[in-house]
């Protein structure tokens, strides 16, 4: 690949959704825009990089970044972070939000679904406990295709083998053929929207919980500190991260600290000012 | 080191189960239908069965029920493995004790995501 294209499809990349990608990556920009480059009729790589410099369309660049953004994703995955959900951070919640019966939960970069449904079947299985609250999952992502994928709840059979247990999918599954398709009673527990970390995050209003997992990994320093620090500010002081395991915060911004013994969640340091006050104050 | 039984009557099922299951620190003994298996299950109950469902002399199935009515046959984890893919077959398969169920085609990373269900990786 020519080095003006790759350094077209990493400013784009970079500038669309945060993603930095470094030079050993470019293998990654054949395999996944080929595919695009050939549903547009284009012969190759080179090709695609001269329509987007001619022609900033915007259907095009979307296509662009939704290829490159789009990562795998399974069920209760990693495990852990989904047993700390149900051991630690539900119960502090449930003690803790006692007056209002509300929580709220963000899946951000929610993919094709599997992780706010993960979290809708763990509450499913506490509903005795849930009765009169208020529980909201909010998944959200970049890429319209995956979130239509995570709307229809529909899977295959490949993907519900992978960390889900037989007697989930047995529970929360009806069969389809060879696919499986989740129920509405889990699905309706799900709210889907489509947003890019970049943006203002204040239009999704405040969460208890957020899982940010295996998303800060593609973004450079200084966007990881803006992104954490964006999220804090949407926190409640007592509000819980989660981020993925190759993830953390130290060295990237003071906002948070880890938990003590609960590897991946994450705690506000301090009550997060709104976002102009020192401005305010001083004038 | 944990021990896994595999049962299939095809070979190359076999082989391929045999190879994942050692990548993941099983020794693995092999059993070519459900009798063979009881046998094996009687001179040493394995830590794990991985088992298919269709197969000649004596099926998955009846051999889990008779696995789970034997002394210490209460012990193994059973995860099915098979091409019964449908939500009946799998709800006999849970009723007759088995602890997972892999629909054939299967790979490592099902294998593995399975075993971890069940707390053996």
């Amino acid at each position: 690949m020519k080095t003006e294209d790759f350094d077209l499809f990493q400013s784009v990349l970079k500038q669309r959704s945060g993603l930095v990608l470094t030079r050993d990556k470019a293998y990654l920009l054949e395999s996944r825009l080929t595919p695009v480059a050939r549903r547009w009729n284009m012969k190759d790589l080179g090709e695609l990089a001269g329509a987007i410099r001619s022609r900033r369309d915007e259907r095009l660049l979307r296509d662009v970044t939704e290829a490159m953004t789009t990562n795998e994703s399974s069920f209760f995955r990693d495990g852990k972070p989904f047993e700390l959900f149900r051991q630690v951070v539900l119960p502090t919640f449930l003690k803790a939000r006692e007056d209002t019966r509300r929580i709220r939960i963000w899946s951000a970069a929610c993919s094709t679904g599997q992780e706010p449904y993960s979290l809708a079947m763990i509450l499913h299985e506490e509903q005795a406990k849930l009765a009169g609250w208020s529980v909201e999952i909010v998944g959200t992502d970049l890429s319209t295709e995956v979130l239509d994928r995570a709307r229809a709840g529909v899977y295959s059979q490949f993907e519900v083998q992978r960390g889900l247990p037989i007697t989930h999918l047995v529970k929360y599954f009806r069969q389809q053929g060879d696919r499986w398709e989740i129920i509405p009673e889990i699905r309706r527990m799900v709210t889907y929207r489509e947003f890019n970390l970049l943006n203002d995050l204040g239009t999704l209003g405040t969460f208890d919980v957020v899982f940010c997992r295996n998303v800060l990994i593609y973004f450079d320093q200084p966007t990881k500190t803006r992104v954490l620090e964006a999220i804090g500010r949407i926190m409640p002081p007592d509000g819980v991260l989660v981020l993925g395991g190759a993830e953390t915060v130290l060295g990237i911004t003071d906002r948070f600290k880890p938990m003590d013994n609960h590897r991946g969640l994450y705690q506000l340091t301090t009550a997060p000012r709104p976002q102009g006050l020192a401005v305010k104050a001083a004038g | 080191m944990k021990t896994c039984l595999v049962v299939d009557d095809s070979r190359v099922v076999r082989k391929v189960a045999r190879k994942i299951l050692e990548e993941l620190s099983f020794a693995c003994d092999e059993a070519e239908d459900g009798r063979q298996a009881m046998e094996a299950c009687v001179r040493r109950m394995p830590d794990l069965i991985l088992l298919d469902w269709n197969m000649p002399v004596m099926n998955g199935i009846e051999f889990l029920r008779s696995l789970r009515q034997m002394e210490g046959g209460d012990v193994p984890r059973v995860v099915f493995c098979t091409t019964e893919n449908d939500l009946a077959h799998i709800q006999e398969a849970l009723s007759a004790g088995a602890n997972e169920y892999i629909m054939k085609p299967f790979d490592s990373d099902i294998v593995q995501s399975k075993l971890a269900q069940i707390g053996l990786v």
